[in-house]
């Protein structure tokens, strides 16, 4: 994409200007993330996180490809050959722990990024297909996760891989037959364990795809920011390179010394002991739960305990855990303040942290026990989780006095003084 | 185009072979491809040897009224309980049309051998084993099962009574081959 005033890719080096006619990648690279890619300069820290994210991507990859040299995908040896991986094979422990941790770690980066989607207005025009590509991609994400966390096959990984294929059975008339067939059995087995690793080994190349997707949809309106106001003038921009790879660069380097911390000294905070003990289908776990990761969704999933006409609890709660996701494919449509920023709308930035406590409220009832007074509360949450959408954004976007927008980035970075800006501009 | 025009008009209708070879051959190209898609939906569903493992043979000599074992079929527990004239009392006191899964012990069990609880140990919500049929296990609310994932209570027919899942605790096809052996499945 890009603004008229974008700088040009010249290669000097005659190598460089072969390759430049030959297969123009290098020039590609510079237009996308490199001087020939103007970014807005107000860019605050919450805009790292894309970057994060594929930080994350690749962390998850390369310790991915390397466990999957040492693991088998055989319920026999399945759980012995991750404790191969963890007792034995050099490095292993720290690979493992590296690619458990950094599934974490890629879900912290990506539930900011969201939010960070919610409060700036991110998925608002002309950037709705962002936005769209990014909920496909959580949704692999999610596919990608819950497989992966299958494949150690222990308590958890059992009853998880049992609890959510049974959601397909609430289905009504072909629920069965389409949970036998997920299946290749009638319960988790090692057809579901061999079909389950072939796909988590997939799914990231296809989330890689779609990243692509993703990155090539932000370049053609060019990244939002803060103010929400779209870029005016040159001024109201500096080049990706030096700028943002710096700043990326140093987001990167905080990050993983919070990534390290966690994989070198808390290794398996974020794990459940009862995924230490082998694979049993005769004994439940006396408490299921997901990743923490899944915990809102999960807890949405639980809060329907009633019956409502001729619906059936069970396929109630799982249509509403799917809507939980679906809706955010609406969201462009169901904000329709032409206000971005949460910055200028005093009430909707009330309703943001609403549903960040909401969401979170979520969360501790869906890692909690099934019983009161957690099923209540989820409750509750899960209906002021769709009402936040579903409801208030739409009257919300009508209702409300947005504050006085400034006139362009650089008045919102250098203030209005006439001065300031000119000298800016020249 | 021209040429293509004057030889549509000298076969005096508006269809030339070109249309026809383009039928012909996307038609072919979408029956190949469907074709092609079938064995690749259907190598999913479960495998021959998954499927003949679906018959087991239980002997129940050594169940005492009151107690219960777990067995296996199709890699699921299955529960295998003789009532007692209590547990049999409790489940025929109970008014069937207000049940959400209407059915009396009669239809869930073998004609004369209504102790003869015989369930999947499969919780209908999403698929747990409920506690009760082990020994020093709650047996919830109904005195049957109770699902400690999700909460759902079952009567001592395995009736589905309170909690998210939809249906009793399925009975598998059995037959009693003799007093004290039950073939499942």
């Amino acid at each position: 994409m890009s603004f008229p005033w974008a700088n040009d890719y010249k290669p000097s080096h005659p190598f460089m200007v072969w390759m430049d006619e030959k297969l123009p990648l290098p020039r590609f690279v510079y237009n996308a993330v490199g001087g020939g890619y103007p970014v807005p300069r107000n860019l605050n820290y919450w805009w790292n996180f894309g970057f994060l994210a594929l930080i994350c991507l690749g962390i998850q990859i390369v310790t991915g490809v390397i466990l999957a040299m040492h693991y088998a995908a055989n319920q026999g040896v399945a759980f012995d050959s991750v404790e191969h991986i963890m007792r034995d094979v050099n490095w292993g422990w720290m690979l493992r722990y590296a690619h458990a941790n950094g599934a974490s770690a890629f879900f912290v980066v990506i539930y900011i990024h969201i939010f960070r989607g919610f409060f700036f207005g991110s998925y608002k025009a002309p950037r709705e297909m962002v936005w769209l590509l990014g909920v496909v991609i959580f949704l692999l994400m999610m596919a990608t996760a819950f497989m992966g966390y299958v494949l150690p096959w222990g308590q958890m990984s059992f009853w998880g891989a049992k609890v959510i294929t049974g959601l397909f059975g609430a289905i009504p008339l072909v629920g069965e037959p389409i949970q036998h067939w997920l299946l290749g059995g009638f319960a988790p087995d090692n057809a579901a364990l061999n079909r389950f690793f072939s796909l988590h080994f997939l799914l990231p190349f296809v989330i890689v795809g779609v990243v692509v997707l993703h990155i090539w949809a932000l370049h053609i309106p060019g990244s939002s920011n803060p103010t929400g106001v779209e870029v005016k003038t040159e001024s109201d921009t500096v080049p990706f390179y030096p700028y943002f790879i710096a700043k990326d660069g140093w987001a990167a380097g905080a990050f993983l010394l919070a990534y390290c911390a966690m994989v070198f000294f808390f290794p398996n905070a974020l794990g459940h002991p009862d995924n230490y003990i082998p694979a049993n289908p005769m004994q439940t776990p006396a408490h299921i739960v997901p990743e923490w990761y899944f915990w809102p969704f999960y807890a949405i999933l639980r809060a329907f305990t009633q019956d409502f006409l001729i619906f059936p609890a069970k396929l109630m709660g799982v249509l509403a855990m799917f809507s939980a996701i679906l809706v955010w494919f609406l969201l462009p449509w169901l904000d329709r303040s032409p206000v971005r920023s949460a910055r200028y709308r005093p009430l909707y930035r009330k309703f943001f942290y609403a549903l960040l406590v909401d969401a979170a409220v979520l969360g501790y009832c869906g890692g909690s026990p099934a019983e009161e007074p957690f099923v209540i509360i989820s409750q509750i949450a899960a209906m002021y989780y769709f009402l936040h959408f579903l409801v208030i954004l739409p009257i919300v976007s009508s209702i409300e006095k947005p504050d006085p927008l400034p006139y362009s980035i650089t008045e919102a970075v250098l203030g209005a003084d006439d001065h300031a800006a000119l000298a800016a501009k020249a | 185009m021209a040429d293509e025009a004057v030889i549509g008009t000298e076969q005096g209708e508006g269809v030339r072979r070109r249309d026809f070879i383009n039928i012909a051959a996307v038609s072919a190209a979408g029956v190949g491809g469907l074709s092609v898609l079938y064995p690749l939906i259907s190598q999913m569903a479960p495998s021959a040897d998954v499927l003949a493992e679906s018959s087991t043979e239980v002997d129940i000599s050594a169940i005492k009224p009151g107690q219960a074992i777990k067995g296996m079929f199709r890699k699921q527990p299955v529960f295998i309980r003789n009532l007692t004239p209590a547990e049999i009392a409790a489940a025929n006191k109970v008014d069937v049309g207000s049940l959400r899964d209407p059915e009396t012990l009669d239809q869930r069990t073998k004609p004369g051998k209504a102790n003869w609880l015989i369930t999947m140990g499969v919780c209908t919500h999403l698929g747990c084993v409920p506690l009760g049929a082990g020994e020093g296990e709650t047996k919830g609310e109904f005195g049957g099962y109770f699902c400690p994932c999700h909460g759902s209570q079952y009567d001592t027919a395995a009736r589905i009574r309170k909690g998210p899942a939809p249906k009793n605790l399925e009975v598998p096809p059995y037959e009693f081959t003799s007093d004290t052996v039950v073939k499942i499945g």
